[in-house]
Formats: C-alpha cells, structure tokens, sequence
C-alpha cells in the first residue's frame, strides 16, 4: 500500500492545499484575506512534488488508474498552472475578502480534479475527473463582486456544461453498450469504424462532447467569450487555461481510438478546421481583450486538434507540448489583463493605449505574449505549431496543416492590434486609473519570468519536448 | 548528425559572434543614462560589430561551398540544428549588413528625437534578425529569424514612421507573415519528404516532380511578397513612404534582398524543376515588374515614393537574373541586389537629409539645391547616376549582367527588360533635375552637409564608384557558388532546360565563359 500511496504523492500534496484552505476558510474567513499569500508558495512546491515523481509508474484502483510519464507531465503542468494562477490571483479587486479562502479552495479542487483526469484510463473515471474538476468552476466564476455579468457568464457555462457532459454521459453508456468495456487498454484493441461498430462510434463521439466543451472547440465554443468576459480577469486566466489541460490529456488518452483516416478522427479534424477559422474570425472584430483572448482559445483548440489526427508518439507529445504553452503564454497574457486593470474592471483595446510608457515591462510581456499566440519564432508559440504541422503532415489531412496556416496569417492582425495599442499610441485613457506603485516591482518580476520562460521554451524546448515524446510513444505501445 | 565533408571550420564562430553580438548590446542601451549615450553607445557598438565582420575576408575566393559553418544540434528528435555559415550568395549581404548599421544610426542621429533607446534597440534587433536571415543553414533556424526580423521593423514603421504609420506597419505585417505562412507550410513538407532541415541536404534532395510545383508555389509566394514582385508590391510604397531614415535604408537595403535571397538559397537548389516549370511566369512578372514600377515612378511626387517605386523596378531586373538560368543572369543578379542596397539606402539616407531641412519629402519643397548645397547635390548626382545605372558605377555592372544573360536566354525578354534602364534615366533624371535646378529655390537658407553626414554618405559613395569600376573581387567571390547552384540546377531540372533555350543561341559550355567575364570586368578598372 505504501507504494501505491507514493504514487499518488502529487494529488495528495495538492489535496493538503485544498484541505488546508478548507480549515483556514471555516476557522477564520474575516482574516483570510491575509493569509492566502502562502497559496502561490503551496502550487509552487507541488511543482516541485510533482517534478520529484516524475519517475514513477504503476497503476491503481484495479487498473482504473495509471502512474506513467503522461499523467507525471500533465500533473506537472497542472501543478505549475495552479501555482502561476494563484499568483496572478492573489490580489483581486472584485473578490469579496472573505471569500478568498473559498476561492482558493476551489481553485485547488479543481487542479486536483484535473491530476486526477491526467491518470485516468477507464471511461467511467475519467468522466468522474471531468467532473470533479468542472464542479469548484461553476462556482467561481460568478465570484465578481455583485457583478450581473459574471452571473450571466455563470449560468452560461453551468447550463452548456451540464448539457456537454450529460451527452457525454449517454455517449458513455452507447459504448458500454458497444463495447461491453470502459478500459481504454482494452477498447484500444476493438474496432472504430462506423461500419464496423456503429455504436461504438456513436457513443465515441457523444463522450468527446464534454471534452471538446471543455476545449471550446467549434461548435463547442458558445460559453467561452462570454465567460471570459463575465468572469473577473483573475478567474477568467484560471478557466482559459488550466481546463485545457485537462482536456488535452483526456484526448491524449483516447488518441489510441482515434486512427487517421477514421470517420470520428476526420470529424475531429473537420470540426478543429472549422474553429480555426471560427475563432480568429470572430477574433478580429473584439474590442474587448479578454474577448479577444476567448475567440483566440477557440482557433487554438483546433490547433491542438492538429496534434491527435495523425496517430503517432510524435503529434501527441506535439499536443501534449502545445497544450503546457499554450497555458503558458494565455497565462502570461492575463496576467498582463489583470496587472493593467487595477481596479478590476474589464480591459478594452483602448485601455492599452501607451502602455508602453506606463509600464515597460507589461507591455513588453504583452507582446511577447501575443506573439507568442501567433506563433512568431522565436517564442515557444512558434516551436509548438512547429512541431504540431510536422506531426499532422502525412497522414491524410495535409488540408489541415495548409489550413492552420493560412490561419496563423488571419489571426495575426488580431494580436498585433494588442501589440500595437501597447507600443504605437501614445496618449493613455484618461479614467483608467494609474498602476500602483506598491504593485509594480513583484508582479513586473513575475511577468519578465514568464515571458522569459516562453522565449526559453521557444529556443530551447528539448528537455519538455523529449520528456512528452517519451509519454507519447508509451502510450501508443 | 549531418555530413559536411564539404564543409570547412573556423575556431573563431564568427557567424555567431556576429549575429549574437547586437543582441547582447542591444540590451544594454536601456541602462543608457541618456539619448545621447544611446546613441553613443549604439554607434560604439556597431563598429564593433564592423570589427567582428573583418574575420570574412578570410573567405576563400575559390570555393564554391559553405565556410565559417558552426554546427551543434538543436532538437535532436526533430533533426534540427543550430547551423550557420557563408557561401558566396551570402557573403556580400552579410557584409552589406554589417556596414549599414553604423550608417543608419548616424543618420537618424538628429533624424530620431522621441523614443531614443527603443530606437537603437530595435536597430540592433533588425541587424541580428537580418544576419541571422542570411547565414542559417538550418531552414527553420533561417524561418526563426525571418520571421524575428518582421517585429522589430514593424515597430520601426509603427512608432517612428509618418502620419500614416499604422496603415502602412500592419499592411507591412499583414503582407510579408501571409506569406511567410505558406513558406512554413513548403519547411514542414520537404521535411517530411527528406528527413532534414539541414539546407545543403535538402539542396540536393531531389523531390518528386509534382511535389516540387506546389513547394514552389508556396516558397515563391513568400519570396515575392518580400521582394516585392508585381502584384505583390503594394505594401512597399506605403511602408518606405512612412518609415523613418533607417527603417526605409534597411527595408530597401536588406529586407527586399531576402526575397530573391531565398528564390536563389531555396526555390533553385531545392525545387529546380518547380523553378523550371514556373520560370515564364515569374519571368513575366520580373518584366512587369521592371516596367509597372519605372512608370508609376515617373509620376510621382513624393521623393521617398519615387525612389520605393524604383526599388521595384530594381528589384524586377534581379528576379529577372535569377529566373533565366544562366550564370550572367545569377551574377547580374547578386551584383543587383548589393548595388541596389548600397545605392538605394544612399538614396534614402539623402531623402532623410534634406527632411530635415525641409520637413517635407515633396520634390516640390526641395527644389533648386545646387547652387545652395554643393555637397548634397554632388552625392545626390552620383546616388542617382548610380541608380539609373550609368556606365561606371555599380548598378551598371548588375543591369548589363542581367540584360546580357537576358538576351543570352531569350532575345524577347532583353528587349521587354530594356525600356525598364530607359525608364529609370527618365525618372531619375527628372528628380535630379529638380533637386538641382529647379525653380525657385527653396534652399538658400539650410546649411550643407555637416561632417556626420559627410561620413555616413563617404563610404556608399566610395563602393558606388569603386564596385562600379572594379567588379572583379564581388564577382570572384560569387561566382564558385553561382556555378555550383547552376551546375547542381541543370543536373537536376534535366534536359528540359535545352528546351527552354532558344535554338539560335550557341550552346557553349557555360564554365568556359566566366574567366572571360572576370578578366574584362574585374582586372581593367
């Protein structure tokens, strides 16, 4: 039992987080406001519990559970999502003080929710990880002052939600029904042609449902501008981000179904074509940033798409790569929203006028980050969509690769417009109130670390990107 | 690991001395205490990489193969390497690179009063991204810096440039990464097909027939937005006529040369019978080129718009040189693309002059400078001789090199390309007239060349004339490569190419012909 227990260790680490919170929200909620300032520290040392298991492999709960350098990375990421989320969080003009405990708890129940998917390999769990890590965002999003907005956004995705996982659900049952079997090892080996298992596919496609909700894939996609909108600049960067992770490794897990040339694979392919073009349209006309940021989430789970429709170690580990820097580079890009937005309020085009002389730094980030996102060398946004074209070339769906290019050039003029209010206009807005002083130093260190890490990431991405090969080519023995 | 027994080392990396350097100093101008020591700081530091650039001239002259090559794997899972050197092709616009950078800081020393250290830095970044361009060997590291160069010459445009500056930077941004897309596309297919990203591999690759046309497609698509080529120029007016002094000198000089740069590097060596099977169209559009942009610039007003008209037209003759696979062609065309950076940035660099004299870049404000700035005016003459490519300076030798392999190819094609070298006396000549003549005179009170503006014009002057009487060294040092790419070129594209030729035209081995060139044009100044 005591290795089983070991390899559990990152869930547990982040567990205690949750458990800690927990106690210091009912002991003490007038206080916590204070006290969440070790939270940040807390993700941060379960990147570290998470990178020191990285070894481990094994399986657990009778082979619905499994340890393998997959799930490591995916919880590594997770970890390191959590940590760099609550840092962003910490300071949050529209939180009511005494629910930052609270906040802070769902936060880690969520991350723990999706460390869980990332080992899941039996259906039935998999779909309870989902869940688990879909629950505690309900609940946060609506956390924005007395704000109708985020109410709206709230019951947006609730509603979506609640739909996307209950086909999913039905979807589950028809490949019960199929397939008499929710191991994925053994339903690698069953067949997933329609003409062979009609139902099976059917049911496939219903149970990818609740994924691609989480993903915001086209036709997907209708919660995601609206709750980056609503949701307060904070949790909008938590839900943009971590979630995908979940996603992506769900996906990573099913990708042994999902054979080139299959009609659910081309589906999949299908609907990533038809969200690239989807997103970066829409894209182009936001005023909005967090808007902005939710149309380009939209293009970017078809990018990510691209990763699955080959079937090979090397469009996974490209997904599976992608996914840690697209997290990265939204993170960093938030993290520029709500630095620039003091008190809390939404940020429009307009309201990053001249940033580039109110604060170097931020705009300097801001750029990277939007660079990053359309895939300029030499960010990790390039490196990622490198690698993921090359994995995707080859295998029947070329269409897609030219596709996700002529893309990359439509989406430009979106993200260069954030550049370009940043750095070409001069005068500031006159009602957005100054950054403060106190403020700067810290959250500027921050951001030149991430935006450092993306550049790192884009030169030198070898370490990670081996260490995903390595998982995907696992995966797919 | 890639073979590269034709390779040859230096202990020194002097590739990435060079390309890194600016890098590094580029991030010291914040902690300048003020404009002026940015300034300072920015010139010490292009000299210095000036210095750096002197280990080239231990080029070999005779060898046709990369030198200075630096290799060290990268991704090793993807096959991809950090790998950099010099050949022929690149080695003048290595060079030419280099030599701008000082020039261009002098020449905004007055020119840029707002945003000092963002300025310098962002020269400092074009220099490193443009020399990184021009020496990759490893074609994603080549697309990194391609693609890293568009950012900070689009700040260049967007923060320092004219009234219409964000029109003009986002079509910039827009035009060339619309077309670096696809370029990406053709990197990731000949990757899959070849199993390399190592140039000099896939140069002798070989791919599938069909397979090239569509490479060749999508490389051609992004060469010729850059370059620009006809129907693709319309974001280069706008560009130059916005950017400030050193942003249009670096767009005319460097960044238009990576186009028929990549056309020679890439469409050639790696899609020969792509290049074959399209070489009437991209001929045709050269020719377009050569003629739209001479007479658009006919009727222009606004000096820098004349003189980004006339970069078309320039441009068209290199294209020209290029697509009729021979080596006067090839040879006309480099000495093209490096007269053309040296006489066009002079050109731009005079627009800047006297825009600050006169705040206006209308030919009518400047008009009658002769008598007034006897300086000015004489490097105004020699600029504009040079760019009308008068007999004894350097844009001559690239023009008769380009229209004798014309004629060599197709006698139609000379004959379409000739009125391009009428029309560019016509244009030219009618603004240098104005400048020096006209009437009245607006200059009689401005000053004439003050000593820094006297130093930055000496040098290009200096290479106008001398390139212009000596061709033999540039030439020696291209012509090993251009003889390699044209040999490996007619290997591959096949016996096709006697097809192409017209029957009246001697077949004479081409090698037998060079040492002639070299002794007519290099050795009798």
């Amino acid at each position: 039992m005591s290795a089983s227990a070991a390899l559990f260790v990152p869930e547990l680490a982040l567990l205690g987080v949750a458990g800690a919170l927990f106690l210091q929200s009912v002991a003490a909620p007038e206080r916590a406001a204070a006290r969440v300032a070790w939270v940040p520290a807390a993700g941060l040392a379960c990147v570290l519990v998470s990178l020191a298991c990285v070894g481990k492999s094994g399986t657990l709960f009778w082979g619905s559970y499994q340890v393998d350098p997959l799930s490591q990375y995916f919880k590594a990421a997770v970890a390191l999502g959590f940590a760099i989320a609550t840092l962003n969080a910490r300071i949050q003009p529209t939180l009511d003080s005494r629910r930052v405990s609270d906040y802070f708890l769902l936060l880690a129940l969520c991350c723990f929710g999706l460390m869980v998917l990332s080992s899941a390999v039996e259906l039935v769990t998999v779909y309870l990880a989902l869940e688990i890590s879909s629950y505690p965002l309900y609940a946060v999003i609506p956390l924005r002052g007395q704000d109708r907005q985020a109410a709206e956004a709230g019951i947006k995705y609730i509603l979506f939600g609640a739909a996307a996982t209950a086909v999913s659900l039905f979807g589950l049952s028809l490949i019960i029904a199929g397939h008499n079997t929710t191991y994925l090892q053994e339903l690698a080996g069953r067949p997933w042609s329609f003409a062979e298992a009609p139902l099976g596919v059917v049911g496939l496609a219903m149970f990818l449902a609740g994924f691609l909700y989480k993903l915001a894939l086209f036709p997907f996609h209708f919660w995601c501008p609206d709750l980056y909108e609503g949701a307060s600049n904070e949790t909008a960067a938590f839900a943009a981000t971590l979630p995908k992770l979940g996603a992506v490794v769900a996906l990573v897990r099913l990708a042994s179904l999902l054979k080139p040339g299959l009609e659910i694979t081309t589906l999949l392919a299908l609907l990533a074509a038809a969200s690239m073009l989807y997103g970066n349209l829409a894209g182009l006309v936001q005023k909005d940033v967090k808007r902005l940021l939710g149309y380009s989430s939209v293009s970017h789970a078809g990018y990510v798409i691209l990763g699955f429709v080959s079937g090979t170690p090397q469009g996974l580990a490209a997904a599976a790569f992608y996914s840690l820097v697209y997290v990265l580079m939204n993170l960093t890009a938030f993290w520029v929203v709500s630095s620039v937005s003091v008190d809390g309020r939404n940020v429009a085009l307009e309201d990053l006028r001249g940033l580039h002389k109110r604060s170097p730094a931020l705009a300097f980030t801001l750029a990277v980050a939007a660079f990053s996102l359309v895939g300029l060398p030499p960010t990790a946004g390039f490196i990622g969509k490198l690698f993921l074209l090359t994995s995707a070339w080859g295998h029947g769906y070329n269409w897609l690769v030219v596709w996700g290019c002529v893309n990359t050039a439509i989406a430009i003029f979106y993200y260069l417009n954030l550049v370009r209010y940043a750095y070409t206009s001069d005068a500031a807005p006159a009602d957005l109130p100054e950054l403060p002083a106190a403020f700067r130093p810290r959250s500027l260190a921050w951001a030149g670390v991430l935006s450092a890490t993306i550049l790192l990431l884009g030169i030198y991405p070898n370490p990670i990107f081996q260490w995903t090969l390595v998982a995907g080519t696992r995966l797919l023995q | 690991m890639p073979e590269f027994a034709h390779l040859t080392f230096d202990a020194w990396p002097v590739l990435t001395a060079l390309v890194f350097f600016p890098l590094a100093a580029c991030l010291a101008v914040p902690l300048a205490g003020s404009d002026e020591s940015a300034r300072r700081w920015t010139l010490f530091a292009s000299l210095v990489e000036v210095l750096l650039a002197l280990p080239l001239f231990h080029f070999r002259l005779g060898y046709g193969g990369y030198q200075f090559v630096e290799l060290v794997p990268w991704v090793p899972e993807w096959n991809l390497h950090y790998a950099m050197g010099v050949d022929g092709i690149s080695l003048l616009l290595v060079l030419l690179t280099v030599l701008l950078l000082p020039l261009c800081v002098l020449c905004s020393w007055s020119y840029i009063r707002e945003r000092v250290k963002e300025f310098h830095v962002c020269l400092l970044l074009m220099t490193s991204a443009c020399l990184g361009v021009f020496v990759s060997l490893d074609i994603v590291l080549f697309y990194v810096f391609w693609e890293a160069m568009l950012v900070p010459m689009y700040l260049l445009i967007a923060v320092w440039g004219g009234p219409d500056k964000k029109y003009a930077s986002i079509k910039f941004f827009l035009y060339t990464l619309a077309g670096s897309t696809l370029l990406l596309v053709a990197i990731v297919a000949m990757y899959l097909k070849a199993g390399t990203f190592f140039i000099p591999h896939l140069s002798e690759a070989g791919f599938p027939s069909g397979f090239q046309h569509w490479v060749f497609l999508c490389m051609a698509f992004a060469f010729a937005i850059k370059v620009p080529m006809f129907p693709f120029h319309t974001w280069l007016p706008a560009a130059h006529v916005e950017a400030p002094t050193a942003g249009s000198v670096l767009l005319a000089s460097i960044l238009l040369k990576m186009g028929t740069y990549g056309f020679l590097r890439f469409c050639l060596p790696m899609t020969p019978e792509g290049s074959l099977y399209f070489a009437p169209l991209m001929i045709g559009l050269s020719i377009a080129s050569i003629l739209y942009g001479g007479f658009i610039a006919l009727g222009q007003s606004d000096m820098k718009k004349l003189i980004a008209y006339s970069s078309v037209a320039h441009m068209g003759f290199v294209t020209l040189g290029i697509f009729i696979f021979n080596l006067r062609g090839f040879e006309g065309a480099m000495m093209q693309m490096v007269n053309h950076g040296i006489t066009t940035g002079a050109l731009f660099m005079l627009v800047g002059c006297i825009y600050e004299r006169s705040h206006s870049r209308q030919i009518v404000d400047n008009v009658g400078l002769g008598k007034y700035l006897p300086a000015y005016v004489f490097f105004f003459g020699l600029f504009s001789l040079s760019s009308l490519a008068y007999p004894g300076t350097n844009s001559f030798v690239g023009e008769l090199l380009v229209l004798i392999g014309a004629f060599e190819h197709k006698v139609l094609y000379g004959f379409l390309a000739v009125p391009g070298a009428l029309l560019a006396a016509a244009y030219m000549l009618r603004l240098l007239q104005k400048i020096v003549w006209g009437e009245p005179s607006k200059g009689k009170a401005w000053k004439d060349l003050n000593l820094r503006e006297w130093v930055y014009f000496s040098p290009l002057a200096v290479l106008v004339i001398y390139i212009g009487l000596a061709p033999g060294l540039a030439l020696r040092s291209m012509d090993p490569t251009l003889e390699q790419v044209l040999a490996a070129f007619k290997a591959k594209a096949g016996p096709r190419v006697e097809v192409v030729e017209v029957p009246g035209v001697p077949k004479e081995p081409i090698t037998e012909e060079i040492p002639l060139v070299n002794e007519t044009m290099g050795e009798t100044p």
